[in-house]
């Protein structure tokens, strides 16, 4: 569903992305890896439409159109959700408004009718109680006041509620207590369908152990260095990240 | 520093030919006040740009201008007032008009409710109450800088009176409608006293309309009292034609351990200044003081806030935003003032604006002055667009930049608007606010006035 | 423990001014008052041109017709401009054999205050011109700096080597007619420095000028002109003291700065005035009008003020951003003791597109001190993208002083953010305790926060300087601290 070739992007005239060549099949879940300031966010980011990072090479692939092309929220639309690493406080605006107006948005793509009051409650309820989040957090603005584990619990009920082809997860597991890790990690699952896919990024292997991934990429200083499935991560778990840096610079040298 | 003289003296001939006229229907107690006052007027003027607080609103145009009539419409006129209905859809109020600063009632000029509490005219309160006015009235509404508020208390007629006893909690709000209608264009003042005794509690929405297109100019002060361990919450609903000009002083009075919230909402008007002056007097009283204007063709507003901190250990809290579209201006200085001995001081501040286009213009003047030292005060103030991350938050979950922009504007100032405790009166602000942000309100609401026409007249 | 606190923070405003002692050195002055009459004879003095006798004059003529400015929250007692000497300068011995021989009393009073006027002695890397009263008496290391094409000298020597240098500039940034102080000193100044960096040189060293008055009764009237070519860089220091005296003693400079295209000025003020006795007696009214600038794009001007001294304090060092992508930073100390006044703070004009502006203010007020913060940041309609930060924090030590803050903020275009937070606050009882608990008494954990409270500005000097302010911190605040 996902084809990106030899990506580069900078941001404010910074090269990040330094030639990024990955492909994702429909139902694969990968993790992406990687020390600080490798890229990650910059991937995440350029994927779901930010202006912020400039794309100065490369393409990007989604069922058949060019991703590049298309604006945040067309995007979004078309099934590709990012689960923020910082969800954006939105003082003012209910959570309910604006779930409403995101899933609306999304039916009025899909040439569906917009979901009463009634049913839209409904569907808010039912997705509070697959990611167990508070019922109280729906009523309160969008991230305001929000502890760090409930915006990320407020990540993964905006992904329940918008049934996305393709999430991708930035951190979302950072600052997350073991609980609280569970319970997005719970949503993850509940949510995967054969059809749909997911990226995950993050730092940490402990993700892992909730969220079984099918392929597991190293990104490094803006490429990805290294592929391999589930069991690349606990290696790095393990002997962290320095071996790879070393490996990385012993083939440049070679 | 003296305003415009050409002014002074028009003003002086209003004074001299009118005076008998106005205290023929007044009593003697607040007729007593009108020479100091005027001469007061006299050494400050019309205030004008020179003057700090009024530093970015100019008031000539509207000062200058030769208005027809300036007091009490004929009798016949009182039946349009009658025949006005609020619209707002399930706000269950105890209801006042006035028209043109008059109390527009020949009969039954002030009434008690059930629950005790007198509202009416303050000139029938001021015969039928002398004791109640003479603790209360011009105690409040004092400035050795703003001419204006001089030249109501010389020349006002009438306003408004609510008395509410002591232990009293009115629960249904008083709901205050000004209107101004007028075959001339019109210059009217009036004065409003609110006595709140100890342990009592009362909401005010003051809703202020034009419903003639002529140009208007109000000048209207307002006195608060609110007693021990009360309640007083007054929401302002500003919708004004663009010839119109509104001006008004309110003084809110506070005794220990009351609790008082102001809140203006500007949606429509051409020329607007609101000075809201907090007075804390008691230890652990608390304000909150709220604003929120928007903007747009040439229409200016001004909100000044003074909070004093006269008392230990109070809390206040200021909040004022603005959106501002097409050329339209806006200003706002907040003061907050704690003195000596004000010690466990909890003051805040906070202005947040957004420009829309890049004719509109924003001024803004937070200030903070502080002579006790156990204090934690703190202003903030910004002018700028909307935040970039949220914009793309929102549109990377699927909606569209336009929707996105008005969602965000709609937040910032739904700030302000949720503050309102009355909920059939927040919904409508709520919507008010959104078809306002969506250019569907280019005139006010429940106006039948066509504004448009009225541009650059 | 509360109390504990308040005989610290009593003890704290038992300081002594260091700078207090008098010279006795032979002066030569002119009669006190002001007229055209006296400004033609500061003019003669100074064997100046007649096209700076008629700045002066036409100056002259426009203060009078001017009102002393009463919107600082200041309480000035009225000040009597005839009763003031608007000329002293330390008389040449006839015994010293050349021109560059200083008077040893001289040379003696600055020893003193630290700044050693032999090139060789001083701190290597800074080169000073030394004012007292009305007179520059001796620049350091000109030669030095001379090769490299960079002028540095006394304003009056640069009136007469490059006197098309000062016409082309003077006045060009703080017109004659710009406020009451401006125009008194575009009338009376008697001397000051001035400086030139050519075209792309980064001057090697630190460039000072001390101020120092001496005489009684005299008002001192000093004028800094300083250029920054294009591509060009120098940081610049200013210090000054005075005698402690029972009566209040006028100060009126002007500072002002052109940086044209990518170049960059650094200027750097610790002043450090008399302040007045304990019991508000005596001391400098300090009137200063400071503006930069940023002429060409990419131009830059950084103040940092250290602001101990003076019993009245009027001082806004300005920068008007006219270049695209210029900046312009401020970031200023202002303490407040026993009856000191101060109203300080910066404007920032943003004039270009892209212009940049951050502002931060930090005020002490002790004892019975007034401290405000004024500012203005205006962003004129065509100054698309431009951005200012400001960041204005009050610490009030002890209950008889107050701190208050004025800001403007002007915006007229929608493509800019303009910032502006502040907070007033005492010193928090948990850092207090906190000290305590780590073994740190009271008195120093009061210095320690003080000090941390104004680190981020401290931290903007150059390093000899960022010693010798943290250490008069201390001191004007305290007596047993340190």
């Amino acid at each position: 569903m996902l084809v990106i070739n030899n990506l580069k992007a900078s941001i404010e005239g910074k090269n990040i992305l330094k030639g990024v060549n990955l492909e994702i099949k429909p139902g694969e879940i990968h993790a992406i890896m990687g020390p600080n300031g490798s890229g990650k966010s910059t991937l995440a980011s350029v994927l779901a439409g930010r202006d912020l990072v400039k794309v100065t090479e490369g393409s990007v692939t989604y069922f058949g159109k060019n991703l590049l092309e298309m604006s945040a929220e067309d995007r979004a639309k078309e099934g590709i959700f990012l689960g923020f690493q910082y969800p954006i406080e939105i003082p003012g605006v209910s959570m309910v408004n604006f779930m409403k107006a995101a899933v609306n948005e999304q039916r009025k793509h899909k040439g569906l009718e917009p979901l009463s009051a009634s049913d839209f409650l409904k569907m808010m309820r039912e997705k509070k109680e697959l990611v167990e989040i508070d019922s109280k957090l729906a009523n309160r603005s969008v991230n305001e006041g929000f502890s760090g584990g409930e915006k990320k619990k407020n990540e993964i009920f905006q992904m329940a509620m918008l049934e996305p082809k393709l999430a991708i997860l930035d951190e979302t597991d950072s600052g997350l207590d073991i609980d609280a890790l569970r319970v997005v990690a719970n949503g993850v699952n509940k949510i995967k369908r054969p059809d749909n896919s997911f990226i995950v990024i993050t730092h940490y292997q402990r993700l892992l152990d909730y969220i079984v991934p099918d392929v597991v990429h190293v990104l490094y200083d803006g490429r990805i260095v290294k592929t391999a499935g589930k069991e690349l991560a606990l290696e790095l778990e393990e002997k962290g990240y320095d071996w790879i840096k070393k490996e990385v610079e012993n083939n440049i040298l070679a | 520093m003296s305003g415009n003289s050409e002014i002074k003296d028009r003003y002086l001939k209003l004074y001299k030919d009118n005076i008998e006229r106005i205290s023929g229907n007044s009593s003697p107690y607040i007729n007593f006040f009108r020479e100091a006052a005027f001469e007061k007027f006299k050494t400050l003027g019309v205030p004008s740009k020179k003057d700090e607080a009024y530093k970015y609103t100019n008031l000539d145009t509207f000062f200058e201008h030769d208005y027809k009539s300036y007091f009490m419409p004929a009798p016949s006129d009182f039946k349009k007032a009658e025949e006005f209905r609020c619209d707002v859809p399930d706000l269950d109020t105890h209801g006042i008009i006035l028209l043109n600063g008059f109390y527009p009632t020949i009969y039954d000029k002030l009434r008690q409710l059930p629950s005790g509490v007198w509202i009416g005219s303050l000139n029938e309160a001021a015969i039928k109450f002398p004791d109640k006015i003479e603790k209360h009235y011009g105690k409040y509404a004092q400035s050795e800088t703003d001419g204006l508020i001089h030249l109501n208390t010389s020349l006002a007629s009438d306003g408004v009176f609510v008395y509410v006893p002591e232990g009293v909690t009115l629960t249904k709000p008083v709901q205050v409608v000004n209107l101004v209608q007028s075959e001339e264009d019109m210059f009217n003042q009036h004065r409003n006293l609110v006595i709140v005794e100890k342990n009592a509690e009362i909401s005010l929405i003051v809703c202020d309309h034009t419903l003639s297109p002529q140009k208007f100019l109000t000048n209207a002060v307002t006195e608060v009292f609110v007693g021990e361990n009360s309640h007083f919450d007054i929401i302002r609903v500003q919708n004004e034609h663009n010839n119109a000009c509104k001006i008004t002083h309110t003084f809110i009075h506070q005794e220990k351990e009351s609790v008082t919230s102001s809140n203006n909402i500007t949606l429509h008007g051409g020329l607007i200044r609101n000075s809201t002056y907090h007075y804390l007097g008691g230890e652990k009283a608390e304000s909150y003081s709220y604003g929120l204007f928007l903007t747009d063709k040439w229409q200016h507003v001004d909100n000044y806030v003074n909070v004093d901190h006269a008392f230990p250990n109070c809390t206040s809290n200021q909040l004022f935003k603005g959106v501002l579209d097409d050329m339209s201006t806006g200003a706002f200085a907040g003061r907050i003032l704690v003195r000596k001995d004000a010690q466990g001081t909890n003051a805040y501040q906070k202005n947040n604006n957004i420009l829309l286009t890049d004719d509109a213009r924003m001024f803004t003047k937070p200030q903070l002055e502080i002579y006790a030292d156990d204090v934690k005060c703190s202003h903030g103030a910004t002018i700028g667009q909307l935040d970039d991350d949220a914009l793309f938050y929102l549109r990377s979950r699927g909606i569209n930049k336009r929707d996105a922009r008005l969602m965000l504007m709609f937040g910032f100032a739904h700030e302000l608007i949720k503050n309102i405790k009355i909920e059939p009166l927040r919904d409508r602000m709520d919507n008010l606010v959104m078809q306002r942000l969506k250019g569907e309100l280019s005139r006010c609401a429940s106006c039948l006035v066509k504004c448009d026409n009225l541009q650059n007249k | 423990m509360e109390k504990d606190q308040n005989k610290i923070l009593s003890d704290v405003t038992s300081g002594e001014y260091k700078y207090g002692f008098y010279s006795d050195i032979e002066t030569e002055q002119i009669p006190k008052g002001l007229s055209e009459e006296v400004i033609k004879v500061i003019s003669k003095k100074k064997d100046e041109p007649d096209w700076l006798l008629e700045f002066r004059l036409k100056s002259y003529r426009h203060w009078l017709t001017l009102k002393m400015p009463a919107w600082a929250h200041l309480e000035i007692p009225p000040i009597n401009y005839q009763d003031i000497i608007y000329y002293a300068a330390p008389r040449k011995k006839e015994t010293l054999k050349s021109v560059d021989d200083i008077d040893p009393e001289l040379k003696k009073t600055f020893d003193k205050l630290g700044i050693s006027l032999e090139e060789q002695k001083h701190l290597a890397g800074v080169a000073v011109d030394a004012v007292m009263d009305s007179v520059s008496v001796k620049t350091t290391f000109r030669e030095t700096l001379a090769e490299l094409g960079i002028i540095f000298c006394s304003f009056s020597e640069a009136v007469k080597e490059y006197p098309e240098l000062v016409k082309r500039y003077l006045g060009t940034v703080v017109p004659y007619t710009d406020n009451f102080f401006a125009s008194l000193n575009s009338a009376v100044f008697s001397d000051g420095s001035f400086c030139y960096i050519p075209k792309g040189v980064r001057c090697p060293m630190e460039l000072s000028t001390y101020f120092r008055i001496n005489s009684a009764n005299t008002g001192q009237f000093e004028r800094t002109l300083l250029v920054a070519d294009e591509e060009s860089y120098v940081s610049y220091l200013e210090g000054c003291t005075a005698p402690m005296r029972d009566e209040n003693q006028l100060h009126a400079a002007i500072v002002e700065i052109v940086v044209e295209k990518n170049a960059e000025v650094k200027y750097s003020t610790v002043q450090n005035w008399y302040p007045g006795s304990r019991e508000g007696k005596g001391g400098i009214f300090n009137f200063v009008t400071k503006r930069g600038m940023c002429k060409g794009e990419n131009s830059k001007i950084s103040w940092t003020q250290v602001e101990t001294g003076s019993a009245i304090t009027w001082k806004y060092p300005s920068c008007v951003l006219r270049g695209d992508n210029s900046i312009g930073e401020f970031y200023s100390v202002a303490v407040t003791n026993n009856y000191q006044q101060a109203d300080t703070g910066t404007k920032m004009i943003h004039v270009g597109k892209n212009t940049k502006s951050t502002i931060v203010s930090k005020g002490i007020s002790a004892g019975r001190g007034q401290n405000s913060y004024r500012g203005l940041v205006k962003v004129l309609k065509n100054a698309a993208y431009a951005r200012n930060f400001s960041q204005c924090d009050s610490l009030l030590l002890g209950d008889r002083c107050g701190a208050h803050t004025f800001p403007y903020l002007e915006v007229e275009n929608q493509t800019a953010i303009v910032e502006h937070e502040a907070t007033t606050s005492k010193i928090g009882e948990d850092q207090i305790f906190y000290c305590n608990q780590r073994g740190i008494s009271t008195e120093d954990a009061i210095a320690l926060i003080v000090n941390g409270y104004a680190r981020e500005v401290l931290n903007k000097l150059p390093m000899e300087f960022a010693v010798e302010a943290q250490k008069l911190l201390q001191i004007s605040l305290e007596g047993s601290i340190g």
